[in-house]
């Protein structure tokens, strides 16, 4: 394959790749029944700020948002410092059982816990958390992906002789934590808290479940609700689904590059 | 697995004189918190996953098993076990066979090609590039936009009189297709959306086991004018292949639980919730969905379906593994 060709192929896949998520943006951006005109329009209309008007009408977005913004917040700070946590005494601690456990958690990656879903639905009752915040944000604290992750990151990035000086001075194992291996696990832990940050942000199906009243719902519920309905309104739905993917993208635009890097190291070694 | 390194050497003796430490008088007692904090800390560091996963994951999944057993709904406080007889009607019921067969016909359209793609495309970004970056960023993109996002998006664009797919095959001459209505149309939509979102992420995860592959391999099957496809299929493909077993088991779980894009691209709602007016898309989570939310939350009776979902995922995913594992190694 020539060189010319390898790249025209790869800037058709750019093209094929973008364009649902800017024809979304021309469709936020247009009344709603312009779009069926025939051509359908490709360029962005003027009925943007409309579309978003409506938007916060139709259902409490300014609250789902704020919702989304809390719960993902919460995961992302409590995933990375109990990752750090276990991922530090996984790559750097002795203690009996680590190989075991460390598998273990590797293994419950495979484990499909979305079948579990009814009994969790009950337990989240009996703790009355039906319907809160917490229902979504207790079950996602910490999970094996970013355990397994800090401990890929720290067994190497980690030099075993700093925490040796630091047990030298006397340091206590939770003092050796905040201020040896914190610094040092910044740079990953920038790149786990993102991921997670995306993924809860994301996350639909358990929200949908345990998230009754309007005004706690998260974002992505509250999408899935300007979704449905009789008549479809393609650009109100869509004018949400921007404002709801916008802030990632902003944040992707400016991290992608360490994400990526963040991806493939985890797939190298996992 | 990060065994190849020793864990931190903790057996340094312990220090005579320790810096700033002049409160601690008694060496005995420094002695015993010494031991009590090296050798506790671990376990305490590591106990928030096992814990949480202990609690809202494995006991779950665990419990699913025996709710099954029981005539168990939300709304009545008596719950009669009845062994096996929520299996028994769930084998009987033809709208689970169908919401099977959909699953499985949606699995294989989504997961192979995705596959294909992906490794298609990150043997192409496997080189020497310029705005190396902007690609791999361009591939990540999909993933990073929600799954209802995307669902969103692509009703849009498959839908039936105002769609963009439909206007393109119109002026082709091709004919327009209500491609929510029928069995084929609607799970090729649904692939669709499940092709464009996990394509390029699983194409980077090749792309970094590919990037371990020693570029010596490729130099002299260049010498020996080998092309790049068959460079891709004897060298390429059988590298990677602990990576290609672990995309296609992941994928396989991932594609055995969809949800959202069959339940959103049905407008949500109970339409959602039966994939369609004939339940022409109903996968078995929204079967299961379905029977434990949407109709008077039969809890025994969704249980068992997840229990039976849980079965063929693991069977599936090892046959898939079996199936991978057969590659050929390269050396």
């Amino acid at each position: 394959m020539t060189r010319r060709l390898v790249y025209l192929t790869l800037t058709g896949i750019l093209l094929l790749t973008a364009f649902p998520l800017y024809f979304s943006f021309v469709v936020a951006s247009q009344d709603n029944s312009a779009l069926s005109q025939v051509p359908p329009p490709v360029l962005p209309g003027e009925n943007l700020f409309e579309n978003i008007r409506r938007v916060f009408e139709t259902v409490p977005f300014d609250q789902a948002l704020l919702n989304s913004v809390i719960v993902s917040s919460a995961n992302t700070a409590s995933v990375v410092l109990f990752s750090t946590l276990a991922g530090f005494a996984f790559a750097k601690l002795r203690f009996r059982g680590r190989t075991a456990l460390l598998l273990t958690v590797v293994g419950t990656m495979m484990v499909p816990t979305q079948l579990g879903i009814i009994p969790l639905f009950m337990l989240i009752n009996e703790l009355e958390w039906h319907d809160t915040l917490l229902a979504v944000i207790v079950p996602a604290l910490v999970n094996a992906f970013g355990v397994f992750f800090m401990t890929q990151y720290l067994s190497e990035a980690l030099p075993t002789e700093l925490l040796e000086a630091g047990r030298i001075d006397g340091a206590a194992t939770h003092r050796l934590f905040w201020h040896v291996v914190l610094p040092v696990a910044r740079p990953a832990a920038a790149v786990l808290g993102m991921l997670t940050f995306l993924n809860v942000w994301n996350d639909y199906l358990w929200p949908l479940v345990v998230l009754a009243s309007p005004e706690n719902q998260t974002v992505q519920v509250a999408l899935s609700q300007l979704r449905a309905g009789y008549v479809q309104d393609y650009s109100l739905a869509l004018t949400g689904t921007m404002l709801a993917t916008l802030p990632l993208l902003i944040v992707f635009g400016l991290l992608g590059k360490q994400l990526i890097g963040g991806i493939m190291q985890g797939a190298v070694k996992g | 697995m990060p065994s190849d390194r020793p864990a931190a050497g903790w057996r340094t003796p312990l220090p005579t004189r320790s810096l700033g430490d002049s409160h601690v008088k008694e060496r005995p007692v420094r002695n015993w918190l010494y031991k009590a904090d090296t050798q506790l800390s671990p376990y305490v560091y590591i106990s928030p996953f096992f814990l949480l996963f202990a609690v809202f994951g494995l006991f779950p999944l665990g419990y699913t098993a025996w709710v099954s057993l029981h005539d168990w709904t939300l709304l009545s406080d008596e719950h009669p076990f009845t062994g096996l007889a929520n299996y028994r009607e769930l084998l009987a019921d033809p709208y689970f066979w169908n919401a099977l067969r959909n699953t499985i016909s949606i699995l294989l359209l989504s997961t192979v090609p995705q596959l294909i793609f992906a490794l298609i495309l990150a043997h192409l970004v496997n080189r020497r590039l310029r705005a190396k970056t902007l690609w791999r960023l361009g591939m990540l993109l999909p993933n990073v936009t929600s799954v209802v996002a995307v669902v969103v998006i692509f009703s849009q664009l498959f839908g039936r009189d105002f769609g963009l797919i439909n206007w393109l095959l119109d002026s082709f001459g091709l004919g327009r297709i209500d491609w929510q209505a029928g069995v084929a149309s609607s799970h090729v939509a649904i692939a669709a959306m499940i092709t464009w979102r996990w394509t390029g992420y699983n194409a980077l995860i090749f792309l970094a086991a590919m990037q371990a592959v020693p570029k010596e391999l490729y130099e002299s099957a260049t010498l020996d004018g080998a092309t790049p496809g068959q460079q891709l299929r004897k060298i390429t493909i059988p590298s990677i292949r602990p990576t290609i077993i672990f995309v296609v088991i992941v994928s396989t779980i991932y594609g055995l639980q969809v949800f959202a894009e069959p339940q959103l691209f049905a407008g949500g709602g109970p339409n959602g919730i039966m994939g369609g007016p004939d339940r022409q898309f109903q996968t078995l989570t929204l079967y299961m969905y379905e029977h434990g939310f949407n109709r008077g939350f039969e809890f025994g009776y969704a249980s068992a379906t997840a229990w039976v979902m849980f079965g063929l995922i693991v069977l599936i995913a090892g046959a898939n593994y079996l199936i991978t594992r057969r590659i050929r190694s390269s050396r």
